[in-house]
C-alpha cells in the first residue's frame, strides 16, 4: 500500500505539497503512489529557477522507462529552487518520494489556492477508487 | 491490483508476488514485479523467469503440413530438420507482415507454429484458409502454458528440474534454436533453447495443470542463482536492446519484413509463398522505408508513434523507444523513408524537434547467437 503522510497536502495529479509553517513557501513532489505507477524514472525535466508558475500549469515532465507524465503546478508562484540532484539521480523520486525526491520549492503567490488541495484522507480515498 | 482479461494458469502467483498487472492483447499479464530495470539486469546477469502463456500455439499435422507451412512462411520450413526451430515472418499478398512466429518441427508430418497472442485468432483463421491437402490445424493455445527461463544461469537452474523429467538431462545437447520434447508422467512437454532476450535461455511448453509446479520449482531452484520473476516490461527492453522486432511496433500488416530488417527470414529462392511477388518487386525496386537505430541526443525518450523529421519534414515514425537499462542511453528504432535513413534526423518530442544520431542495430549483440 502506497504511503500517504498525514502532514502533507495533495493534488488530483498525484503530487504532494508541503506548506511552510509561515504559509509563504511550498515544497512539491510526486506521491509514493505516483512513483509506483510510473516505475523506474530515468529523466526529470525541471523548470528554471525564477520561473513564474500558474496553478495547474505544466512545469516539467517525468520520463519513466514505460511512460511519460507532465508535472502540474499545485499552486501559483515563483520557483525558488529545484532539486538539481534529480538531474543525475532521477531514481531519488522512486526511492524517497517525500524526502530526497522533492522536485521544486515555490514562493506562494496566492495563499487562497491552498484550500483547493486535498487532505491526506481525501487523497487516500482517490487512489483507492482509481487503483 | 487487477485487470480484466484472460488469466494464465500462473495469474494468482503473479498477484501474490505483488506484480503490476496490465491488459495485454486481452490477457491480464504481469508487466513488472519489483522494478523493470532490476528485472532486466537480473536476466542479463543471472536469470529471470517469465510467464508467456498468452502466446498462441497452432499444431499442423499430416502429410501436407510441410507444404502448408512452407506456403505461409517466408522462411525455409521445408529445409527444417526434426528438433529444430525456425524464426519466420508470415506475410499477406502485399508483402506486409501478418505475424512473426516460431516453427517447431516435431516430425515431417507435425509442426507447432508459435504466434503472438494478439494475432492468434487471426493467424488460426488465415492458416485454415490456406491449408494444403492432407493437412489439419488445431489451435492448442488454451491447453498450452509457456514459461521462459532466460539468463546466463538458466541451464544450471533448469537442469535440476524434476518437473520436466528426463528432458532435464537433454539440455546439454541443445544448441540455439533446437528443442527436445517428450511425455513426462503422461503430459507432453517441449523445451527449446529459444527466447526473446538475447541471453542464453529456454522456453518450456507444457499443460496448464503442470505450469504452477514448474514455476514454483524453478523459483526455488533459482534461489541460489539470482533468479527472480520478470515481467513483460523487462521482456520488451531486453528484446529491444538486441534488435528483436515486436509485432505491433516494428512489424505490421503494412510493413514488409525487408523494411523491418528481418530480410534474412525471406527466402526468395523458394518457388512460392504468400507475399513472394510483392517482396520480390520491393527488393528489385528498392525499399521505400528502412528501419534505423537512433540515439536521442537530449534527456528525453523517443516513444512508439513519435514522428521522425528531417529538414522539418516528417520522414517516418518511431516504432519502439526506451531508456536502455544495459547501455544507459535513450535509444529507439524508427521506420523512415530510405532516402532519409542516413540522417541527420530528429524526433518530434512534445512539439520540439530533438536531434537523434543514427546508430547501428542491434544496440547490443545477442549472446544467444554467439
Amino acid at each position: 500500500m502506497a504511503e500517504v503522510p498525514k502532514d502533507l497536502k495533495y493534488t488530483e495529479q498525484h503530487e504532494w505539497v508541503h506548506i511552510s509553517d509561515d504559509g509563504t513557501e511550498a515544497t512539491v513532489g510526486i506521491t509514493d503512489f505516483a512513483q509506483g505507477e510510473l516505475g523506474d524514472i530515468v529523466y526529470v525535466e525541471l523548470p528554471e529557477e525564477g520561473a513564474a508558475l500558474e496553478q495547474m500549469e505544466s512545469f516539467g515532465t517525468i520520463e519513466a522507462v514505460k511512460t511519460v507524465e507532465d508535472l502540474y503546478a499545485p499552486l501559483s508562484g515563483e520557483v525558488l529552487e529545484v532539486n538539481h540532484l534529480l538531474t543525475d539521480k532521477p531514481t531519488l523520486i522512486n526511492e524517497s518520494p517525500y524526502d530526497e525526491g522533492w522536485i521544486v520549492r515555490i514562493r506562494i503567490d496566492k495563499p487562497g489556492e491552498a484550500a483547493t488541495l486535498l487532505s491526506a484522507d481525501e487523497y487516500r480515498e482517490r487512489i483507492a477508487e482509481g487503483a | 491490483m487487477s485487470a480484466n482479461g484472460k488469466r494464465t494458469p500462473l495469474y494468482e502467483r503473479h498477484v501474490a508476488l505483488g506484480a503490476k498487472i496490465v491488459d495485454f492483447a486481452g490477457w491480464a499479464m504481469p508487466v513488472t514485479y519489483d522494478g523493470l530495470i532490476a528485472e532486466h539486469q537480473r536476466v542479463r546477469s543471472r536469470a529471470g523467469l517469465f510467464d508467456v502463456s498468452h502466446m498462441g500455439e497452432l499444431v499442423f499435422a499430416g502429410t501436407g503440413a510441410t507444404a502448408t507451412l512452407d506456403h505461409l512462411a517466408t522462411n525455409d520450413v521445408a529445409g527444417l530438420h526434426d528438433g529444430k526451430v525456425l524464426y519466420t515472418a508470415l506475410c499477406n499478398e502485399d508483402g506486409g507482415v501478418r505475424d512473426d512466429a516460431l516453427v517447431y518441427r516435431m516430425s515431417a508430418t507435425q509442426y507447432v507454429l508459435v504466434v503472438n497472442a494478439s494475432n492468434t485468432a487471426k493467424i488460426a483463421a488465415w492458416s485454415r484458409d490456406h491449408l494444403q491437402p492432407d493437412t489439419t490445424m488445431h489451435d492448442v493455445s488454451a491447453a498450452t502454458a509457456l514459461l521462459a527461463l532466460q539468463g546466463p544461469e538458466s541451464t544450471r537452474i533448469l537442469s535440476q528440474s524434476k518437473v520436466i523429467g528426463a528432458l532435464a538431462g537433454k539440455l546439454g545437447g541443445l544448441d540455439y534454436y533446437e528443442f527436445t520434447f517428450g511425455e513426462v508422467d503422461g503430459v507432453p512437454m517441449v523445451v527449446s533453447r529459444t527466447g526473446y532476450t538475447g541471453e542464453r535461455g529456454y522456453e518450456i511448453y507444457l499443460s496448464p495443470e503442470r505450469a504452477g509446479d514448474l514455476w514454483d520449482e524453478l523459483m526455488t531452484l533459482g534461489r541460489g542463482h539470482g533468479l527472480g520473476p520478470a515481467g513483460l516490461g523487462a521482456r520488451d527492453t531486453l528484446r529491444f536492446e538486441v534488435g528483436f522486432c515486436l509485432y505491433g511496433n516494428e512489424l505490421e500488416e503494412d510493413i514488409s519484413p525487408l523494411e523491418a530488417g528481418i530480410g534474412w527470414t525471406v527466402k526468395l529462392r523458394k518457388p512460392k509463398f504468400l507475399g513472394k511477388g510483392a517482396l520480390e518487386r520491393q527488393k528489385s525496386n528498392g525499399l521505400p522505408r528502412t528501419l534505423v537505430g537512433i540515439e536521442v541526443q537530449e534527456r528525453a525518450i523517443a516513444r512508439h508513434g513519435f514522428e521522425v523529421v528531417a529538414g522539418g519534414r516528417v520522414v517516418g515514425q518511431v516504432t519502439s523507444g526506451t531508456w536502455s537499462p544495459s547501455l544507459e542511453r535513450s535509444l529507439g528504432l524508427a521506420l523512415v523513408q530510405t532516402a532519409a535513413a542516413g540522417g541527420p534526423l530528429a524526433v518530434r518530442i512534445r512539439g520540439r524537434d530533438v536531434p537523434v544520431q543514427v546508430v547501428p542495430i542491434p544496440f547490443r549483440k545477442p549472446l544467444s547467437r554467439a
